[in-house]
Parts: structure tokens; C-alpha cells; sequence
């Protein structure tokens, strides 16, 4: 009763708000409410966003508290995460009330009342533009989000949160009623709200509002008395002062409750999704043990090597700069951008099994050994560039290991006899040339085979591939016919029209499993020729 | 006499139990030690002073490092760009609206085939759109609300999503349009609160998750086995990426702990980690070379971290941006810093220089998951306001 009978004087400091009650009956009725929760239909989702109870629940003393606590949604999750913006706009509002420097604000007659500071939407997004140097979209966009949280209220049309641009009346929200990262709107203050304007002039809540009433009436039947009875004082404290005063205040509830509250079809900005599990506020306990982490972390740190910044900032700017002529977003992209103009020729000159590749696909190649690797047009010149060096079997392990790597856990011993029988027993018909220390390690390793068995060998073949014969292959005949050959589509130059039947006629293209199937299909035939010619050569050699 | 005989029975059984007491306890308690209470005040001395010693230790460890650091950081990013072009005026408009997710988008994901995206909202819905042309291509229902997590394998012949459910399903994907997809649905992580980012590694065999448990975990898709898991964070992890690098064994983490922590796949190992945000990390995204990750957090700030010289080295802010980045995403090149922020807009980063290029407008509540497309050539922007766009 108290902490209520402060709700008079709207001071700045806040009072804690929380209902004694639900959180008294918290610990013993959890394990209730979970029971219950277990019977309750998955069809009542959508009224467990609002916290409702479904409708025709018995209205009985001790279910009407489990439903209560039932509005505290059980995931585990109970903390509020943080909102680090709402300080920021508290410092931002308080300089917008400076008298000086503030955004200029004048009386307002309304009704033979005068109601003080009141500031004119064209003064704020001024003053926004001139206070941050930012053009007027965005601060009218940035006026709206201080509307919508609540920080400025609108006198005019206070359902319809936005900040227009016009000599529209709005008013910065009294401290008291600023959105608190702390805690919600509770549902009792909500009711003795709404019963207060109930008594007040009946008939004057609106039909969302009155349908809130009554299920507010439902489940807080057990309190009903002491809301009725709220709302009755603070009806009689607020007569007792000035008129101006109690319009002002009452615009100031009213805008509180219809951010925290908002009608429907409308999102609230205090919306923030799903609590968290653990408390974001909460420091972690600095115990022996988190000491001794952070000591074994900071030791590995430092024996990390490290890069000096020149060279490491000099490797990004050189990356970005290398690729920027191939960024769609800073380079128009050949012959256009299929979002642009609906016409996805781009991507049919792109695909992974196209003939010819065009110019830019193959100067990419150029820039990195992965990157030739990484496409698959790429990865079959070079593959056919491997099969005129006779050294395919690199290529072939290293796809090989990455299949083991990446693939299911239940293929894997399968797989590993596989390699092994293929690229490294020794008489194998693909065996790879990899130094004694690793060939050791790997072969050891293969009696018990796990994911990342051959990552020695993988990396020592990579290596291998990258420093000499990726290099080899830029300067071979394979690459230097396939540059040549390369197209370099010209730019579209669509007219309006053009544009217009492109948009009525876009193709839904091929489906991701079919080019999928394709691939694997490719992919199998390429090993099997691999090991077809080897085992022939073979066969001949022995011969 | 009775009484009498009872007295001497209960005298020597009292002195034979005091005798095997004090023998028991003189056993226990070794020579010179008689008394357990002096031994329990003993022990209690000690923890806080080792305590104290470790935390010291700690400080000191961090000095140097700061020392380390120091001496390296010999240049800052703006210098090394300014030999770089200033970027040009863009022009970047939504090109397509997806419209049919009843409730909040949460998460989106492109396909490999650089035009379908998967989409997952608030009401349990899992949508993969063709977004080229709009269509709907499936649908599926989840049983759990705040599907918080999706993503699309790298074959496009499947999607994953999680969410309140605690796990994370994975629905093959049939050509077949009167199928039900959830007949299929294969359950594959299992972790004790919400998931709140997953990705496929290399391959539809493996998916990487994190949750607001603390953790993340790799699975394997086909047995549902964990496959290693990665402690470290101290509350909820938010958002994760892969490394895109040719040695892929590696990944970034963030979490409402204002940390990002950088892992190795192999050994489970956090093998460095961040911590200059002022609040929560929503989102991390490598940089296209993999020696650089971004992060956008609740402080409203996007920040570089460049992982071989093992610091922070740009930080994208301004005074009119207050509302947090929920999610930030790099285009091809690296030239240029997506972010979604809370408070409706997407902001463009030239992330060399610093600055800001562009504000794009047309989102009526939160955008709360931003990609790139695989070619780079356009982006997705899903927001609570029911609907995703294509910008390009």
C-alpha cells in the first residue's frame, strides 16, 4: 500500500514496482506451474504473448495465482536483456528540456486549461538536425524512435506514435514515466489505471481497452479490492490538485500506458524479444578459479605470435582494394545485376559446370590458390591441368580428406581405409609424395581413425600444391587457353519497357538439389577415371 | 546393586569409547595436530590470500600484454586508407519485398545458388523463398515459437532452425511439393536453453550451434553426436560465424558477456578472445579474408577486430546512431560494413575509412537479421515488421 500511496507524488526517483505477491508465491508454485504448463494446448501460443489465461479458466483463488505466475513465461529465461540505448536517450532528452539550448517550448490553451512546455514537431526535428549534424530523414526517423519509446509524447493524436515534421504539439515525458531497463509495466498498475478512467466517466475506455478491463478482472479477481481501491485514492489525491496539473498528468499516464501497452495492430518499441538465462548484469564471481583461467589465457596470449599492425591493416587494405573491381556493390557487376534488371544471365554465366568461365571469374582465380579451389570451374581447369602433369593424386587427396574432415561421423573409419588404400599405402595406384615424418604420423594415426587424422598430410599437400604447383599452373598453356578463350560479356542497357517485361518474365531456375545430384554425379566420374588410368598404368608397368 | 553393577559398565564403556576417539583423531590428524577447529581456521586463511596472489598475477600478465600490444601498434586503419579512394554516392533500393511470415522475422539465410533464401519468425514458420521471383517455395511449422536460428546447407538440399526448443532440426528439403517436410525432420542438438545462431561447417554433415546456455557446440547431423563443445562464455551466446579461410577450423563467438571469443574447432579451445563492447554482442561476421572479424552490439557500435595483430582497430559510431546493431554482414570485397540496427534503418560502413556512405530507410520496426548474398551482388534485410527485403 505504501509503495502506491508515492504514485502521488510524481517524483523522479522511482519506486520499485514489483507486485509482492506474484513473486512471494514464485519458488513454491514453480513446480505447479510447470505441471501445468505441460497440459496447457500448444494452440494457446498466441495468448501466451499477451500472458493470458485461456478464456473460460475457472476463476478459483489458487489457480488464478498459478495464472498469474503463468504470465511470467517459463523458458528458464528471466532476465531483461540490457538497453544500453535508454541512457543515451536519456542524455538526449535532458538537453533537449535545456532551457537555453534546448528545443524552444511555449504554453498551449486547450480547453481553458494552459499546459506548459509544450514543443512543435518541426522545432525538434530541427533541433535534432542542427544538435548532430544529420540530414532531416534521419532525424525525423530518430524523433520517431524517441516517440515510440516513450520519451516524447504526442498531444494531438497520442495513439499514433511518429514524429511529424509539422506543427504538431508534443511534450517530453516527466522522468517518472521513462521506460526503466529494470522492470515492465505491471499488470496491477495497468488496472488500477484503466479502473480509474472507468470510474472516472464510464463508457470512455475504447473497445481494446475494455476488453483488457474485464480479462484484467479475470485473473486479478483475487486483488480486485485493493485495485478498485487504488484507483479510488489516487482519484481523490489527484482532485485535490490543480487542474493544469491533473490534465497534464493525465496526458502523461496516458501516453505512458500507450507505449507500454499499445492498442493493437500496433508494436510497442519496449518490445525486446526473449529474456536471457543468464543475468547480463551480474559479474561473474571472481573465485581462485576464474583467476586461474584468466592467467593461463593471458599467458597463451602472450606467447602468440603477433603482427605488427602495418602489416596486418596493409594485408586487409590490399585484399579489399585486389577485389574491389569485383564487388557488385562498388563495381557494376557483367553484364548486369540480376536484381537490378530481373535478368539472370549473370548467374547462368556463373554456374559451376558453364563451359567457358568469363574474364573476371578467371582473374579471380589468379588471386589466391583457394580461391581456385573454392569454385568449381576452377577446381576442374586445374584438375585438367593436373591430368597433363600426371599429378592428379594431390588434388584427389586433398578433396579426399576434406570429404573425411567435413563428412559424417558413421563414414569415417570407412573413408579413412578408402585413402589409405588409395593414396598411401605404399604400391598404391595414387600414392602421394609427402615427407617420412608425416607419412609416419599419418599412417599411425589411420589404426584409429578420427576426423582430423589427416590433417598433417592434407596441410603438407596443400602447401605443396600452393607454393609450386599453383604457380606452375598460372603460367601453363591450360590457364593461358582458358584466359583466351574467356568471355567478357557486354553490359546490358535495358530500356524501361525492357525492364518492365523482364520483371513479368522471371524464371524460377534450377533447384539447389538437382545441381546438386549433377555435381555428384560429376564428381564420382572424375575419381573413377582417376583411378581407372591408374590402375591400367599400372597394370602396364608390371607388365 | 544393580545401579551399582550399570555405573561400572557405563564408566568403562565411556572410557573405552574416549580411548578409541582420541586414537581415531590422533590418526586422522596426524602428529602434532589436536584440534580440528584450529585446523579448519588454518585453511580458511589461506584461499583469499591465494586469491589476491593470482589476481596480482593476472594484472601483471596483463600489462605486459598491453606492453606487447603496444609496441606493434604502430599504425591506425584511417592512416593506412587514406591512400584509398573515397567511395561514391549509392543507390541501393529494395528490389524485392518478401511478404508472408505472419509475426516478427528472426534470422534468414542465403542458399549457395545466390537466390534462395530460408527465413524463420516468431510464430514457428520456416519459409524458403526463391527470392528472385518471390515464390514460396516451402514451409514449414515448427512446434516451438521464436525460431531463432536458420540456416541452409551448403548442398541446398536441406535447412536447419532452432529456437525455444532448446534444439536444433534439420529438414530435408524434397522437390516434391505435397510432402510434409516435418515428417523428415531429423533432431540433431540438444542443448539446455535457447539456440541462438546455427551454421552449417563445410559440408550438410555438421552444424554448429550456440545457445543461451553458455555454449556452443559442434554436431554431427547424421547420429545427432556432439562433437565437441566450447565453454567459455559467461552468459548467453548470441550470434557465430565461420571462418571462411582454407585452413576453416576455426570460428567466432559473441555473447551477451560483451566478449568475442575466437575458437578452434579441434581442440575446443578459445584461442583469443575480445572484450571492448560496452554491451551485448548481437551479431559477429568474419571479414572475406578471414584475418578480421566485425561485430555489432546493443552499445550501438560496429568494431574491426583484426585477429593477427590481435586488437580492436576500427570502431563505427556516431552520435545520431543510439539504438543497437542487431546484425552486420560484409560485402564481397570487404569494403564495405552492413549493419541492422534496432532502430529500423540500415546504416552502410566504408570500413577503411570509417565512415558512414549511406542510411537506407524503408523498414517499420527492428531489423533483426542482415546477409549478403554469396556473389555479393545484392543483400537481405529481415526485420519485425513482418517482411524481408532485397536490397541491391
Amino acid at each position: 500500500m505504501s509503495k502506491h500511496s508515492k504514485f502521488q507524488t510524481a517524483l523522479c526517483s522511482r519506486p520499485p514496482r514489483r507486485s509482492t505477491i506474484t513473486w512471494a508465491f514464485l519458488p513454491l508454485l514453480h513446480q505447479a506451474e510447470v505441471n501445468a504448463s505441460a497440459r496447457r494446448s500448444t494452440t494457446s501460443s498466441s495468448r501466451h504473448q499477451s500472458g493470458s489465461p485461456p478464456v473460460g479458466a475457472h476463476v478459483h483463488f489458487e489457480k488464478t495465482v498459478k495464472m498469474t505466475i503463468k504470465l511470467i513465461r517459463d523458458h528458464g529465461q528471466h532476465y531483461r536483456p540490457r538497453m544500453a540505448c535508454l541512457k543515451k536517450v536519456e542524455a538526449l532528452v535532458i538537453e533537449m528540456q535545456d532551457p537555453k539550448s534546448g528545443v524552444k517550448s511555449f504554453e498551449q490553451k486547450r480547453n481553458a486549461t494552459s499546459i506548459p512546455h509544450v514543443i512543435a514537431g518541426q522545432d525538434i526535428t530541427a533541433w535534432i538536425t542542427s544538435h548532430m549534424t544529420v540530414d532531416a530523414q534521419e532525424a525525423q526517423a530518430l524523433g520517431t524512435m524517441l516517440v515510440a519509446y516513450g520519451f516524447i509524447y504526442p498531444l494531438q493524436d497520442p495513439k499514433t506514435l511518429i514524429l511529424r515534421p509539422d506543427g504538431s504539439l508534443y511534450r517530453c515525458q516527466t522522468p517518472y514515466f521513462w521506460p526503466a531497463q529494470k522492470w515492465k509495466a505491471q499488470d496491477t498498475d495497468y488496472a488500477i489505471y484503466l479502473a480509474k478512467r472507468n470510474i472516472r466517466k464510464k463508457g470512455i475506455l475504447d473497445q481494446y481497452e475494455q476488453e483488457r478491463y474485464r480479462k484484467l478482472h479475470k485473473w486479478l479477481n483475487h486483488k480486485w479490492d485493493f485495485i478498485v481501491n487504488q484507483a479510488k485514492e489516487q482519484t481523490r489525491a489527484g482532485k485535490a490538485r490543480m487542474k493544469s496539473d491533473r490534465v497534464v498528468f493525465s496526458y502523461q499516464e496516458r501516453a505512458y500506458w500507450i507505449v507500454h501497452r499499445p492498442p493493437p495492430q500496433t508494436h510497442s518499441a519496449m518490445d525486446y524479444g526473449v529474456d536471457r538465462l543468464i543475468d547480463p548484469n551480474a559479474e561473474e564471481e571472481k573465485n581462485s578459479y576464474y583467476y586461474r583461467r584468466i592467467i593461463i589465457f593471458r599467458q597463451q596470449a602472450i606467447m602468440r605470435s603477433k603482427v605488427k599492425s602495418t602489416v596486418s591493416l596493409g594485408a586487409l587494405v590490399k585484399h579489399t582494394m585486389t577485389y574491389q573491381s569485383h564487388d557488385p556493390f562498388l563495381t557494376p557487376c557483367l553484364p548486369s545485376n540480376p536484381w537490378q534488371t530481373d535478368d539472370d544471365t549473370y548467374w547462368a554465366l556463373n554456374m559451376p559446370d558453364v563451359d567457358l568461365p568469363t574474364k573476371m571469374t578467371v582473374e579471380r582465380w589468379s588471386y589466391g590458390f583457394y580461391e581456385l579451389l573454392r569454385d568449381p570451374r576452377g577446381r576442374a581447369d586445374f584438375r585438367l591441368f593436373l591430368k597433363k602433369e600426371f599429378s592428379g593424386e594431390n588434388l584427389a587427396f586433398w578433396e579426399a580428406a576434406e570429404e573425411l574432415k567435413w563428412g559424417a561421423a558413421s563414414a569415417i573409419s570407412e573413408k579413412a581405409e578408402t585413402i589409405f588404400k588409395t593414396f598411401l599405402a605404399p604400391g598404391a595406384p595414387c600414392w602421394i609424395n609427402i615427407d617420412g615424418r608425416t607419412m609416419g604420423l599419418t599412417v599411425k594415426g589411420l589404426q584409429h581413425p578420427h576426423r582430423h587424422v589427416l590433417d598433417a598430410a592434407q596441410n603438407h599437400i596443400f602447401m605443396l600444391m600452393k607454393k609450386d604447383t599453383f604457380y606452375r599452373y598460372l603460367k601453363s598453356p591450360v590457364y593461358k587457353d582458358i584466359q583466351k578463350k574467356a568471355i567478357s560479356p557486354a553490359p546490358h542497357n535495358f530500356t524501361d519497357a525492357q525492364l518492365e517485361q523482364n520483371a513479368r518474365n522471371r524464371k524460377p531456375g534450377l533447384y539447389p538439389s538437382v545441381t546438386w545430384q549433377r555435381q555428384q554425379k560429376e564428381k564420382v566420374r572424375t575419381t573413377t577415371l582417376i583411378d581407372i588410368k591408374k590402375l591400367m598404368a599400372n597394370k602396364l608397368d608390371r607388365q | 546393586m544393580k545401579r551399582k553393577c550399570s555405573c561400572k559398565r557405563h564408566i568403562f564403556c565411556l572410557g573405552l569409547f574416549c580411548f578409541i576417539y582420541i586414537l581415531f583423531f590422533k590418526m586422522l590428524c596426524g602428529p602434532g595436530e589436536r584440534y580440528l577447529p584450529r585446523k579448519m581456521a588454518a585453511q580458511e586463511v589461506q584461499p583469499s590470500e591465494t586469491i589476491a596472489k593470482l589476481k596480482l598475477e593476472s594484472e601483471t600478465l596483463k600489462t605486459k600484454l598491453e606492453e606487447e600490444r603496444a609496441k606493434l601498434h604502430d599504425v591506425e586503419l584511417h592512416q593506412v586508407a587514406e591512400k584509398v579512394e573515397p567511395l561514391g554516392q549509392f543507390v541501393m533500393k529494395t528490389r524485392r519485398t518478401l511478404k508472408g511470415h505472419g509475426n516478427k522475422v528472426l534470422c534468414m539465410d542465403w542458399c549457395k545458388d545466390k537466390r534462395r533464401i530460408v527465413s524463420s519468425s516468431q510464430d514457428g514458420k520456416v519459409i524458403v523463398w526463391d527470392a528472385f521471383t518471390t515464390n514460396k517455395e516451402h514451409a514449414v511449422t515448427m512446434p516451438c515459437t521464436w525460431v531463432m536460428a536458420c540456416a541452409y546447407a551448403p548442398s541446398g538440399c536441406a535447412v536447419a532452425c532452432g529456437g525455444l526448443d532448446n534444439k536444433c532440426s534439420v529438414y530435408p528439403l524434397s522437390l516434391d511439393k505435397n510432402e510434409n517436410l516435418a515428417a523428415k525432420k531429423k533432431s540433431v542438438a540438444m542443448h539446455t536453453n535457447y539456440l541462438s545462431a546455427c551454421s552449417f561447417t563445410n559440408s550438410d554433415m555438421q552444424i554448429l550451434t550456440s545457445s543461451g546456455d553458455g555454449t556452443c557446440a559442434l554436431w554431427d547431423v547424421e547420429s545427432g553426436q556432439l562433437l565437441q563443445s566450447f565453454h567459455g562464455h559467461a552468459a548467453d551466446v548470441l550470434c557465430l560465424d565461420l571462418a571462411p579461410s582454407e585452413t576453416g577450423n576455426t570460428f567466432v563467438s559473441g555473447g551477451c558477456d560483451k566478449k568475442a571469443n575466437v575458437w578452434d574447432m579441434r581442440t575446443g579451445q578459445c584461442i583469443q578472445s575480445f572484450e571492448t563492447h560496452e554491451s551485448d554482442i548481437n551479431s559477429v561476421r568474419y571479414y572475406p579474408s578471414g584475418d578480421a572479424f566485425a561485430s555489432g552490439s546493443d552499445d550501438a557500435t560496429c568494431r574491426l577486430y583484426d585477429l593477427r595483430a590481435d586488437r580492436e582497430v576500427a570502431i563505427y559510431s556516431k552520435e545520431s546512431i543510439i539504438f543497437g546493431a542487431s546484425s552486420v554482414d560484409f560485402s564481397l570485397s570487404g569494403r564495405l560494413l552492413f549493419g541492422g540496427y534496432n532502430d529500423y534503418t540500415i546504416n552502410v560502413w566504408d570500413v577503411l575509412k570509417g565512415t558512414r556512405v549511406a542510411i537506407l530507410f524503408g523498414h517499420e520496426n527492428r531489423v533483426s537479421t542482415l546477409r549478403v548474398s554469396p556473389d555479393g551482388t545484392a543483400f537481405c534485410s529481415g526485420s519485425w515488421d513482418h517482411t524481408l527485403r532485397v536490397w541491391a
